[in-house]
């Protein structure tokens, strides 16, 4: 990051938000590069949503600021308004309306007309392979068609950045993958800005570039989704043995490892390679004459890393996504 | 500028679009006045007696077209209710876009659409000789098309104002149907005001269908309380006073 010398795309500086005594989003600063998927990643409540609204002029903001493009999204809204898309976290499509028809009123209402109005149409259809479904009144649609059609919309006048809203929640695994594809097809092919919210650390960890994690309203930590992992120290190893204490001596002997730590009849390794490492611990188990019963290897994922930040995991029990998200739209309706 | 008349089309557009789709909001919106006029029509004409040779269904032809504007405008602020709850209504707010331009798109579309279903009225009313065809004259359908324009401007905005502050359908539907009544019993639809106590007819004054009613009376079948032109300047009036509070309270919407 300190190297980088393009340009940023977005730059949030002390960025605060409170509902009444409630601190939503306090003071977040970072930078978003032109053209990557930048990710803000957190649990429900998190303030991601809250984040997203003051970036997209949708939110006033209590202190601190923020530009797209230059442009002051306090001061600025209809400029920053022309130069961002977004795709809300809960559905904005006019159901009663074809896809078609909700493509076109956007289009209208930015601007875009005529001919050019007519191909960026077609091509933000072909791009989430609606074409055939475009004059179906949307209220026929399926839920991952509905997010397909947003998507298409949030783009159609041109963005140079694109805000994406827990884009795939409540769909299935399937649908899911196809919007990832739709995605990164989108920023390779258009050089687009992407940032999105998610609280689903596979999508975090496939599309973006970089990863923001961000808990009650602080962002505490930044980095891409690799280095975040790395962070941990490496892969962890589980091995079951009958002499743990003897055998947890011996691999700290080796000094391949990271850590090592005996938890009851097992003992858990932290290493660099994990494959690598494996081989070696049984070798070293075999010449000592200890029995090794079984071996597992986990790859850290960002849930370990926000577990380690944390201490909690980023899904929590409670409230459902839907029941979350009505209480965040009558929260933000109200003002 | 030309954005902003781009934006009052879009909206307007999209609002034709939906009441076009919505064959039960046809129906319903053009069934209704008939059924008053066959049923109260029919009912109170054996009981009313009008000075002046006018007969009850005639007297009632004009009050039932400003029935269906009052009705069909005010109502429309529910769409609103929808949309913010459908979550449309953030995709209009998000654009590049003066709110001012959203909200006269609203009331012209809804407008719109109470003027088409009045002109149906009309047009039954004069081809079933209520409105007898001799009365009509080519100023006369002018001045009737005017008010069936402004009056569902100003009752449009009042739904929006009810709209942009309530945040439920069922809150908003009880406000209505508290103001629709008066609205409409005080208009002057239904039976003269003339005879009518003091207390009606100081509280009728502050109901500017009881002006659109009398307007489209003189327009249409010649008989009329005031002059056409000072109703058409009191629907006018009220028309854009409402306009522009609906502007203020849509403006307030999830701030600014």
């Amino acid at each position: 990051m300190e190297d980088f010398t393009g340009k940023y795309s977005i730059i949030a500086n002390a960025l605060s938000r409170r509902f009444g005594n409630f601190t939503a989003v306090d003071k977040v600063s970072f930078k978003v590069k032109e053209g990557e998927i930048f990710g803000l990643l957190g649990p429900n409540g998190a303030g991601k949503t809250t984040t997203i609204s003051m970036l997209s002029t949708i939110i006033g903001i209590t202190s601190g600021s923020a530009t797209i493009n230059g442009k002051d999204v306090g001061k600025e809204k209809d400029a920053v308004r022309k130069l961002i898309g977004i795709v809300f976290q809960d559905p904005s499509l006019d159901d009663e309306l074809t896809g078609m028809e909700n493509l076109d009123f956007h289009a209208r209402l930015y601007g875009v007309k005529g001919k050019e109005k007519k191909d960026a149409i077609a091509k933000v259809l072909k791009l989430v392979e609606l074409e055939d479904k475009a004059n179906k009144q949307v209220k026929t649609y399926s839920g991952g068609m509905k997010r397909r059609l947003e998507i298409a919309r949030g783009f159609i006048h041109n963005p140079k950045v694109l805000f994406l809203d827990e884009p795939t929640i409540g769909l299935d695994p399937q649908t899911r993958r196809k919007i990832w594809d739709y995605v990164q097809k989108l920023n390779k092919e258009t050089k687009l800005t992407i940032m999105l919210t998610t609280h689903y650390i596979e999508e975090a960890d496939e599309l973006c570039s970089r990863v923001a994690i961000i808990d009650h309203g602080r962002i505490i930590k930044l980095d891409t989704p690799e280095r975040l992992k790395d962070s941990l120290g490496g892969d962890i190893i589980r091995i079951g043995s009958d002499a743990p204490g003897r055998l947890a001596e011996l691999i700290r002997k080796g000094k391949f490892t990271v850590s090592v730590k005996e938890r009851g009849d097992s003992i858990e390794v932290t290493t660099k390679n994990g494959s690598e490492a494996i081989p070696k611990i049984i070798g070293i188990a075999q010449k000592a004459g200890i029995e090794v019963a079984y071996t597992t290897l986990k790859r850290p994922t960002l849930e370990d890393v926000f577990i380690s930040l944390t201490g909690k995991e980023i899904r929590e029990e409670g409230a459902s996504d839907t029941d979350q998200l009505k209480r965040n739209f009558r929260f933000r309706g109200r003002r | 500028m030309a954005n902003f008349l781009e934006t009052i089309y879009t909206v307007w557009l999209r609002e034709t679009i939906r009441f076009l789709k919505s064959k039960s909001r046809i129906v319903g919106s053009g069934g209704q006045p008939f059924i008053w006029l066959a049923i109260a029509g029919v009912g109170f004409s054996s009981a009313f007696v009008l000075s002046g040779g006018v007969s009850y269904l005639t007297f009632m032809a004009p009050g039932i077209i400003g029935m269906t504007l009052l009705f069909s405008s005010i109502f429309s602020g529910v769409n609103v209710i929808w949309d913010r709850q459908f979550g449309f209504l953030k995709e209009m707010l998000i654009a590049p876009v003066s709110r001012v331009g959203i909200v006269l798109g609203k009331i012209a579309g809804s407008a719109t659409v109470s003027l088409i279903t009045a002109v149906v009225i009309l047009v039954v009313e004069v081809i079933f000789n209520i409105l007898p065809f001799s009365d009509l004259s080519v100023i006369g359908l002018m001045e009737a098309v005017a008010f069936m324009l402004l009056i569902p401007c100003a009752f449009v905005s009042i739904g929006l104002i009810i709209a942009s502050t309530v945040d439920n359908v069922e809150g908003f539907q009880v406000i209505i149907n508290f103001l629709v009544m008066p609205l409409f019993f005080l208009s002057g639809a239904l039976f003269p005001l003339t005879n009518a106590p003091e207390w009606m007819k100081f509280v009728s004054a502050i109901d500017p269908l009881r002006y659109g009613v009398d307007g489209m009376r003189g327009a249409l079948i010649g008989v009329s309380a005031y002059p056409v032109y000072m109703d058409l300047l009191v629907v006018l009036a009220s028309a854009v006073v409402l306009v522009l509070i609906a502007d203020f309270a849509f403006n307030r919407i999830e701030g600014k």
